[in-house]
């Protein structure tokens, strides 16, 4: 492989509720190369959320390290579960704000590249969930990220609605190819979009399994996926 | 639709209520038949003639401009007071008595203090105002404050988007409405305080002419004021509040 971007090796993780501990996180150790697409994929609660919480510096608190290639923490686009855009602003503006520096290029790239332009003058409560799903994976690709976060982006949309926006994520990934950690409670998913699939067992969360998709089988779409995903599952 | 423009269908209903208003009175004022009760025709002429003089302009230019500055002070002072308070739960504690206390504090003790311990002057009278709006104000933004949604400030934070910006996209969107509330009750509240504090301590102003007018027991002249002060803050709630709050709300669906 490559070379890579991001060590995790967390030892645990627990909330303190009312008195009590609970793990979340049992020892994780996980590398993911600088253009390589990570699925996590496990049950739905497992604590996956946390872990990338933990690797995108929302959770500060857990033993363990996160290192990263060049020592600092790297620029990451976060696609949260909830698309948590700015209601206020427009499809548009949502962009420029995340980035540094405005870029309206990028953005308006972006925003072809997802099939958003109609939209770009709209205000977020306009849109669907699908739809302001996609201008949170635009806002995430337009900081040129070095690694993007993603959360079950495409939970709670009809097939070919998440079928769609998953093909328009890999067409703004092919823009830009970077590392990306992808949480998801869908096999079939994690086949179609990542390089590795990392299985993840529930609360303490651990990995139970690794599943590098063959090369042929990468990217083709969720029929392929659906294929991979069975072989996983079986073996 | 309320949020149509200023002419659309609601405007039947509501005059209806201020045109039973106005009949109910010239009624009542004309089986009166009394200098107290006057009639709206009285008191519309009284207005106009007042208007001729000047005397009506002038004084009412005085009474809004004190409106402004204490209204100003207060929201600004207030609502910084606010959110600091919900932002920050030691600061909520620490000033969170005097808050209620200056809540339950008569206005006219705020007054009268005032004005015993800095003098009838101009900034004393403004003070007073303020201050008696102030608390409220507080109140209203450190709800606004805690109601912040963390999942937007942490998709800031996540973005590393600087704090200005933070300020300007992602915090002060979110107090939008609570400053319009603010605002709203606070532009009824200082009003009627500012007739007070001109009353006790200005020798100009609404509330200054409705003292000497009470002296004379002119009732005609003291509704003309009244009634030229309500048609000012009318129109300044619906042509500057309500196409504000239309055009920073024109998010919504």
């Amino acid at each position: 492989m490559a070379a890579v971007i991001l060590q995790v090796s967390i030892a645990g993780k627990s909330f303190r509720r009312n008195g009590d501990t609970l793990p979340v996180l049992g020892p994780i150790e996980l590398s993911l190369g600088t253009r390589e697409i990570v699925a996590l994929v496990g049950p739905s609660g497992c604590g996956k959320t946390t872990l990338l919480r933990i690797i995108g510096g929302l959770e500060t608190v857990f033993e363990g390290q996160i290192r990263w290639a060049g020592g600092d923490r790297p620029r990451i686009g976060t696609v949260f579960q909830e698309p948590r855009l700015l209601p206020w602003r427009t499809v548009r503006q949502n962009l420029l704000l995340a980035q540094d520096q405005p870029d309206p290029t990028l953005a308006d790239e972006l925003l072809h590249a997802l099939e958003l332009t109609q939209f770009a003058a709209s205000f977020p409560p306009s849109l669907s969930l699908g739809m302001a799903r996609r201008v949170a994976i635009a806002r995430a690709f337009a900081v040129r990220p070095d690694l993007v976060l993603l959360d079950e982006p495409f939970v709670s949309l009809d097939p070919a609605m998440a079928e769609r926006s998953r093909e328009l994520l890999l067409t703004a990934w092919r823009g830009r190819p970077t590392a990306a950690l992808i949480v998801t409670h869908d096999l079939a998913e994690a086949a179609a979009l990542a390089d590795r699939i990392v299985l993840l067992a529930p609360r303490p969360t651990r990995v139970l399994r690794e599943f590098v998709v063959p090369e042929a089988d990468r990217r083709q779409g969720i029929g392929i996926g659906q294929q991979v995903a069975a072989t996983v599952g079986s073996e | 639709m309320a949020r149509g423009g200023l002419i659309n269908r609601d405007w039947p209903l509501r005059l209806l209520s201020t045109v039973a208003i106005l009949l109910a009175w010239q009624g009542g004022a004309m089986v009166a038949h009394s200098r107290l009760l006057p009639s709206v025709v009285d008191v519309v002429a009284a207005m106009l003639r007042e208007t001729e003089s000047g005397a009506l302009p002038w004084n009412l230019g005085i009474t809004l401009a004190r409106v402004a500055a204490a209204f100003s002070v207060s929201l600004l002072i207030g609502s910084a007071v606010g959110i600091a308070m919900g932002r920050w739960r030691r600061l909520d504690l620490l000033l969170d008595s005097v808050i209620t206390i200056l809540l339950n504090l008569p206005a006219l003790v705020v007054i009268v203090l005032i004005y015993v311990w800095f003098g009838l002057n101009e900034v004393a009278a403004i003070a007073a105002v303020a201050l008696n709006k102030l608390p409220s104000t507080a109140v209203t933004l450190r709800e606004g404050a805690r109601a912040l949604d963390p999942g937007l400030s942490e998709m800031a934070h996540s973005f590393r988007m600087p704090a200005g910006r933070v300020l300007r996209h992602v915090v002060l969107p979110q107090l939008t409405p609570y400053f319009l509330a603010a605002s709203r009750s606070g532009l009824a509240l200082i009003w009627k305080i500012v007739l007070v504090v001109e009353l006790l301590g200005r020798s100009n102003g609404v509330g200054f002419q409705i003292q000497i007018y009470f002296q004379l027991f002119d009732v005609t002249m003291i509704l003309a004021y009244t009634l030229a002060f309500i048609l000012v803050v009318q129109a300044i709630e619906w042509l500057g509040l309500q196409p504000l709050e239309r055009w920073i709300t024109r998010w919504r669906r």
